[in-house]
Parts: structure tokens; sequence; C-alpha cells
């Protein structure tokens, strides 16, 4: 047995009684915890293993991004303008999403509502217009199947665009779950993530925006 | 036996590439599928017959208990363990017959489906869910905690595993599995190479069985990070619990890496997609490097909670403090980092170029410090100790001798000159068997042994698994030290038949081995069934047989629902020890209702439709499909508009409970 002096309640202990000792050892006043205390930490850390998807899919960029199979590359292809004006329509979303979580602060739940539907339509605009951009990509002859870019390109930025969709179906469940329940606990925790989801998918985009869009186009 | 080429290409609407010839063709498959749904439909009868069925739904299937879970998820293991060694025996006899122009009795692409079932079943499915199964019944108990954070998602990620099981073992009957080897290398595992379903069945197990293995490491990090007893500093939990915490660190930073790999190889092979393409740009070794990213800190996520159950073990029967725990802390973080800086060592005869083979071969050396600093700590606790060599100890010392012999010859691999050698040869397979079968299974069997009594009141017997380990041990070298002589000898790995006649004794001896092994393996059977027979001579009325020093031996054996009625306060490491040194009495009034999750049968129905889903896009059932896709969405929905998930235990029954316990301490004079 190792010396006993590691721990100074030992010390003590002679000194206790047995009700005393209990006190020292058990928690004999515990109360209910709060639902969800781990919510939070959870969707960060699920958040960081997609982040690690995307990471994937952009080394997979990295690699292939120049195996053009003599097919186009992307000064062929990208249209930076109508690029811009995506990104544009993803930041807006970000900001009214933003909005949204400021109205549930303040325990409106109409605006709270409202502002997610006006995300919903930038989100939306956003699908609309990447796809427009696919078909048109397409439509060339510019298919994944065409070279080892494009299917990077795709794979990447489609990854991106099935998230969005995802972030959609949520973000509706949480109008009508909102409207049903109200700005109650748990689903304020799910506002929450969902705020976390929809930021993040911000950011990938950018790293898109840049990484593909920019750095393709010099 | 030649193989005829079988024309795979039809395809229906309603059944997809699903049709006759799907069916078993070779009489050893089919003889297998007799047996198999002849003992399908006893155990169904069975349990109609006993009336069983609403019990399992309610007690276990939608059980949300983490104990519950985690005893679901030992069962899962040990019955693919006895499927995926069954593979192991008939390699090992065509190998030890097919000599001199003799074939063997297993055709290519039978022997070929083998090796990867194999590979694929002992590591995704026999290991992920023996260790995950550990952590989930021990962690909880080890932190003084009432569950996990996520306990629906505890459940939801057993029924994913077992929907992936589930999948590989449909493959046996229906179609085929992968004959690519258990990574599936492209070109290989292409479209154009592979082109029935065998790899199809590969990439959908694999990718339902991984939503599940990501789910429980975030839920595992979430609890210990979250749910610890008050005064559980993190350098007072228990080894064990550390290690399990850097084991999900390392499924959460690796398993993604496999479901994006998984995910561009299937958008080559159903979508024409140029990922991993000869042509079109696609770049085949890019799939190599990508997953083993993943795959070096599998091996990792495998063995750190092996590494916890030896230290617990070690502690325990030499009856003192963990010799070095801080240091074992530190080696346990600083492998769990390294484990990202070698993966490049699995493939040195790539053409990386002599300095980027140097600097992974080097960061892989590195990694024997902290391992050795592992082995240390345990010879350190033994030294000068009362060890009791319990059969727990017994595969410790068995693991302590194995491992490090397997972990030299890793550092002989980890030489990239010496690589260029044994790449591929059988001394890799010899090397890495002797990791696994000596570090993880090892490892398993002494946890098996040390908290059978944990979970269900009595010992196991000690005869049986005294012939399970004098078998498993020698037989491990008799199987696999010919191994290691025939990779020095040049002899690559996944051969189905051999030209030169000499080198057959070595094949016959290895053989010999997994025969022994096998004994092993039924004793350690025999063990279970004798125990469970003779419960009541063995029982356990203490919770507590081993003089335990963390907190799971505090409560009963096996712990009720709510683990314990009070939540312990930890001043020490090794909180149970120093709460018996301090003479402290188990409180007996003053109960209070305990706040608990409710069961569902969610996790159950999502993996159905996930199972369906894989099912559907193996065999190109567009239809079903679709179906199961949007059932999965709609329901997953659907379950979020639950929003009473939570009950109290009326404070009646903690009481009865506790009275119950206090009168079979007493009757025990504990």
């Amino acid at each position: 047995m190792t010396a006993t002096t590691i721990n100074p309640a030992q010390n003590a202990v002679h000194d206790l009684s047995q009700p005393q000792l209990q006190a020292t050892f058990y928690d004999l006043n515990e109360h209910d915890h709060p639902e969800g205390g781990s919510t939070m930490l959870g969707f960060w850390i699920y958040l960081m293993s997609d982040c690690l998807i995307f990471a994937m899919l952009f080394a997979a960029y990295g690699v292939l991004g120049g195996s053009f199979a003599a097919g186009p590359g992307p000064k062929d292809l990208f249209e930076l303008p109508l690029v811009a004006l995506n990104t544009a329509m993803l930041l807006f979303s970000s900001i009214t999403y933003g909005f949204a979580m400021l109205a549930m602060e303040k325990g409106g739940k109409g605006a709270v509502q409202l502002w997610l539907l006006v995300t919903a339509v930038f989100g939306i605009a956003f699908l609309s217009i990447e796809m427009y951009e696919f078909y048109h990509l397409i439509h060339e002859g510019a298919t994944p199947m065409r070279s080892g870019f494009l299917t990077a390109f795709f794979s990447l930025v489609g990854t991106h665009g099935l998230h969005v969709t995802f972030g959609l179906v949520w973000l509706f469940t949480l109008v009508v779950q909102v409207g049903t329940k109200g700005l109650i606990p748990a689903n304020k925790r799910r506002l929450m993530c969902l705020s976390l989801f929809w930021h993040f998918l911000d950011v990938v985009w950018i790293g898109v925006f840049t990484f593909v869009y920019l750095m393709g186009m010099l | 036996m030649a193989i005829e080429a079988v024309d795979h290409s039809h395809w229906s609407p309603l059944l997809g590439r699903l049709w006759l010839d799907a069916l078993p063709q070779e009489p050893i498959v089919l003889a297998t599928f007799v047996v198999v749904a002849l003992g399908g439909v006893a155990l169904v009868a069975a349990l109609t017959y006993f009336k069983l069925w609403g019990y399992l739904w309610k007690e276990w299937f939608t059980s949300v208990d983490h104990k519950k879970i985690g005893i679901m998820y030992m069962v899962l293991g040990l019955i693919m363990f006895l499927r995926g060694f069954a593979d192991a025996i008939m390699m090992r006899i065509q190998q030890s017959i097919a000599f001199n122009g003799n074939e063997g009795y297993l055709n290519a692409h039978h022997y070929d489906q083998i090796f990867t079932a194999h590979g694929v079943i002992m590591i995704f499915f026999v290991a992920m869910p023996f260790v995950t199964g550990l952590m989930n019944y021990i962690v909880p108990l080890q932190i003084g905690a009432r569950d996990v954070s996520f306990p629906f998602l505890n459940n939801f990620s057993f029924w994913m595993t077992t929907a992936g099981a589930l999948l590989v073992m449909m493959s046996l009957f229906i179609g085929e599995f992968a004959q690519t080897g258990w990574l599936a290398y492209p070109p290989l595992s292409n479209l154009a190479y592979s082109p029935w379903v065998g790899v199809d069945y590969y990439i959908w197990s694999l990718q339902i069985a991984g939503v599940g293995t990501l789910l429980s490491g975030v839920n595992l990090i979430c609890t210990i990070v979250k749910m610890r007893a008050p005064g559980m500093t993190m350098m007072r939990m228990p080894i064990f619990t550390w290690t399990s915490l850097c084991t999900n660190i390392l499924i959460v930073a690796a398993f993604p890496v496999l479901t994006a790999v998984m995910t561009m190889l299937s958008v080559d092979r159903y979508l024409g997609f140029n990922f991993f393409s000869n042509d079109f740009g696609g770049s085949p070794m890019m799939y190599v490097n990508l997953i083993w990213i993943w795959g070096h800190p599998e091996v990792y996520i495998l063995i750190l909670p092996l590494f916890g159950v030896f230290s617990e073990v070690t502690a325990t029967f030499c009856g003192k403090r963990l010799f070095g725990y801080s240091s074992m802390v530190y080696a346990t973080l600083v492998i769990t980092i390294l484990s990202y800086l070698v993966w490049l060592h699995h493939f040195f005869t790539m053409g990386s170029g002599a300095s980027v083979n140097s600097f992974f071969g080097i960061t892989t050396m590195v990694i024997s410090i902290p391992t050795g600093a592992k082995l240390f700590n345990w010879l350190f606790t033994m030294y000068r100790a009362r060890i009791r060599y319990e059969l727990p100890m017994m595969w410790t010392v068995a693991f302590m001798l194995t491992f490090t012999i397997g972990g030299m010859t890793g550092v002989m691999l980890a030489i990239p000159p010496a690589d260029f050698v044994l790449h591929n040869s059988l001394f890799l397979i010899a090397h890495f068997h002797n990791v696994i079968i000596g570090g993880v299974l090892f490892g398993i069997f002494a946890a098996i042994n040390y908290w059978w009594p944990k979970a269900f009141g009595f010992k196991l017997n000690d005869f049986w698994g005294k012939v399970s380990f004098w078998l498993w041990v020698p037989g491990f070298w008799v199987a696999f030290t010919p191994l290691y002589i025939l990779g020095f000898m040049g002899v690559t790995r996944r051969m189905r038949v051999f030209d030169d006649p000499s080198i057959q004794i070595y094949f016959v001896i290895a053989a010999f081995g997994a025969v022994m092994i096998a004994g092993g393996i039924g004793a350690m059977l025999v063990q279970f069934a004798v125990s469970i027979w003779k419960r009541e001579e063995l029982k356990d009325e203490s919770g507590d047989p081993w003089q335990g020093r963390t907190l799971e031996w505090a409560t009963s054996s096996p712990p009720p629902e709510y683990n314990f009625a009070f939540t312990p306060i930890v001043h020490d490491i090794d909180a149970w020890d120093d709460m018996k040194r301090c003479g402290v009495e188990r409180p007996v009034t003053g109960f209070r209702p305990i706040h608990m999750p409710k069961g569902t049968g969610t996790g159950l129905i999502l993996a159905g439709l996930s199972t369906a889903l894989g099912f559907a896009m193996i065999w190109y059932i567009w239809w079903l499909a679709a179906v199961s896709f949007v059932g999965i969405i709609g329901y997953a929905i659907f379950h979020t508009f639950n929003y009473k998930r939570d009950y109290h235990i009326p404070v009646e029954t903690v009481e009865a409970t506790e009275a119950a316990r206090t009168r079979q301490l007493a009757a025990a004079g504990v």
C-alpha cells in the first residue's frame, strides 16, 4: 500500500463521524441535472468531424485540381460575377440567421420564425444559383465524369450544397416546432445548433470561394 | 475447380441486379446457408415459444441503458468473432494443402472473398464492437455517472453497427463479398475490375456502421468531459477512462476520413466519377493515402482502450496504485497525436522518395517510446507487489510478452529499406496479428474475465478459463511464428496456391496453431456456459470481487439501472480504494427520485431503414433506395417531435432496490 498522505481528507478521516464521512464521499443532496447540458459540446464535436469530410474533399481537390485530362479548366468554366452573387446570398443568409438568434434572445417567437424563413429564402436562392451553374457546366460537357479536376470540383461544391439542403430541411422543421412548442429550452438548443451548422457552412463556403474559384482564376 | 464467368449484367426495375444467380452456388456456401437458415428458424421459434420477443424488445432492443447496450455490443462482437475465425481457419486449411499441383478446396473467387471478409469482420465487427461495448459499459460507471450524454444516440449507434454487420453477413448468402483485400484499393475495387456487388456490400456496410461508430465517439467524449462525478478532475480519472477518451477523440478525428473516402469510391463506382480512376486524371494512390489516414489511427483506436484495461487489471491484482499515473496519461496523449503522423509507413514502396520515407519511418519508431513507457509502468507496478495471478492478470502478462515482440517486429517494418523487402509479405501478416491478437484480443479477454462479475453478478469459471488461456497463447505462437519465417523467405500475403513444396511444412504448422486457437475459443464458450450453469456457486454478493480500486466496484453487481443511488464525490485517483480506506459506509436512507432517460425504438427503426437503403443501393433497386431514404429522413424528423424523453424512477423503487442491496450485503457478511 502506498502512503496515505496524498489525500488530505484521509488525514482528518479519524475525526469524522459516519454521517460526515458520507457527506464527504456522496452527493446526498443531488438535484436533477438540466437536460441537454452536453448538447452544444456534442454538436461542436460533430461539426469538427464534418469539417474533416470537407478537409478530405479540399485535399482531393488539391491533388486533382490540375488534372484536366485535356478537358476544360477553371478559367474556361467559372464565371466570377455569378459566384460572387451566390456568395452574397449565403452571407446574407448568415446575417439573417443572426437576427433570428437575436429575436430568440428577446423571446419573440413570431420574429424568430420570420427571420428563419428569410434565411431560407436566401438559402434557396443560393442553391438555385448553384444548380444553374451546375446545369450550365454539364450542358457544356464539363461533367464530373470528364476529368479528375471536375470530379473534385463537383464533389466539393456539391457536398456543400447537400449540406445547405439538409440545413434547409432542418430549418423548416424548426419553424414548425417553434410554432407548436414555442421557445422552450429544447427548441432554443436546437436553434443554437442549427445556427452553428449554418455559420459553419458559411465558413466552408469562404474556403471554397477562395480556394476553388478565386485561386482557379489566377 | 475452374470458375465459370457468370453474367451478372441483367437488371429489372423491381429487383435491380438481384436475381436467382445471387443465391449460393458453391456447395460449401450452400451447406453453410442451410445450417444458418435452420439455426435461424430454430432461434426464432424458440424465442416465440418462450414468449421472449416482448422482453427482448422492451428490456434490450429499445433500451438506452449504457450497460445493456454495452452487453449487446459484446454479444455482437462475439458472434462476428466466430464468423471471422471460421474464415481464418478456412484460409489456414487451404494454404496448408494447396501444394504440388493441388488446388485446395477453395476456388479463387471464394478464397478472395474469405480473406477480405476476414479482415473486414475482425476489425470493424469484432474488435470495434468489443472495444465500444467495453467503453459503453465501464466508462459511465468509472466516472460515477448514471448514463452517457446522449442515451438515445447510444442505442442508435449500436443498431447502425449491427446493420453494417448484418449486410456483411447477407453477402455470404446473397451475392458475394468484395475480393479486394480489406481496404479495397482501386483500381481493383473500381467498377471495371469488380463489376458485381462485392465491393458495394463492402462500401455500404462500412458506411452504415461508420455512422454508428462516429456518433458513439461523440457521445463518449461528451460523457467523459461533461459527466464526471464531482471532484473527479481530469488527472483523477481512471486510466481506462483516459484511454477511452483518447480513443474516442481518435474516432471522431479519423472516421469522417473513412466516410469521405468510401463516398469517393462510391461515386466512382456508381456515377463514373474520376477520383481514383487510372485515366481521366484520377489518382489511385490518393485512395491509398486517404484510407490510411483513417487506417493508422484506427489501430490505435483499437489498442488504446485495452492499454487502459491492462492498467486497471495490473493495479488491481498487484493491490497497489498504478506506477506512473501521469506518465501513463501523457504517453497515451503522445500516442494519440503521433498516430496521425505515421500513415505513410503502410506504403513505403509507393515511391515517395527517401526524405518522405525517412520522416514517416522515424515518426513510426518514435511511437515505441511512449508505448515502452507504458510497459515499464506496468512492470514497475508489478515490482515487489503481491501479484494475484487470476485470469485477467494472466492475460495481461501474456499480453506484455506477446505484444512486446509484435512491437519489435513493427519497428523492423518501420525501417524503409527493410520494409522494401518485407512489404506485403507474411512477415507483415504475422506482425499485425501479433499486436492485434496479442494486444487487442488478449486485452478483451482480460477485460471480459475482469468485468464479467460486475455485469452479471458472478465470476467466470477458472478451470475453463485457464484451458482457454493455455490453448490460446501457445496456439497463437504456433500459428504465427511460421508466418514470420515465411515472410523472411519472401512469401507474399493472400496466396491461394503455392509452387514450392519445401515451404508446405510451415503452413501445416500454422494450421495446427489455428486448431489450437479453435480449441481456445471452444474452451472460452464452455467457460461461459459452465459459469452460467453454476452461477450460484460463482456468485459475488459484494460487488467488489477483486478488491477493485475504481468506482465501478462501488455499486452492486449487476448495477441498478441508475448505477449509483447517490453520486460519489471523488477526492483521489482510485476513488473506490480511497473510500474503502476511509471507511465510509454506504448511505441507506435519504434516497431521492432519480431522473433517467426513456427507452425508444427509434434507433432500431432507423437502422432497419438504413439496412434497406444499403441493400437497395448494393443491388441497384432504386425504388427501394428512394423509399428507405425518404423513410429515414421522415422518421428522424418525426422523432424530433417527441419532447418527452425522460422520466423519474420513483423514490419507492430506489428505496426497495437499495434495501435489497443492504440485505444482500448483510447476508454475505460484507
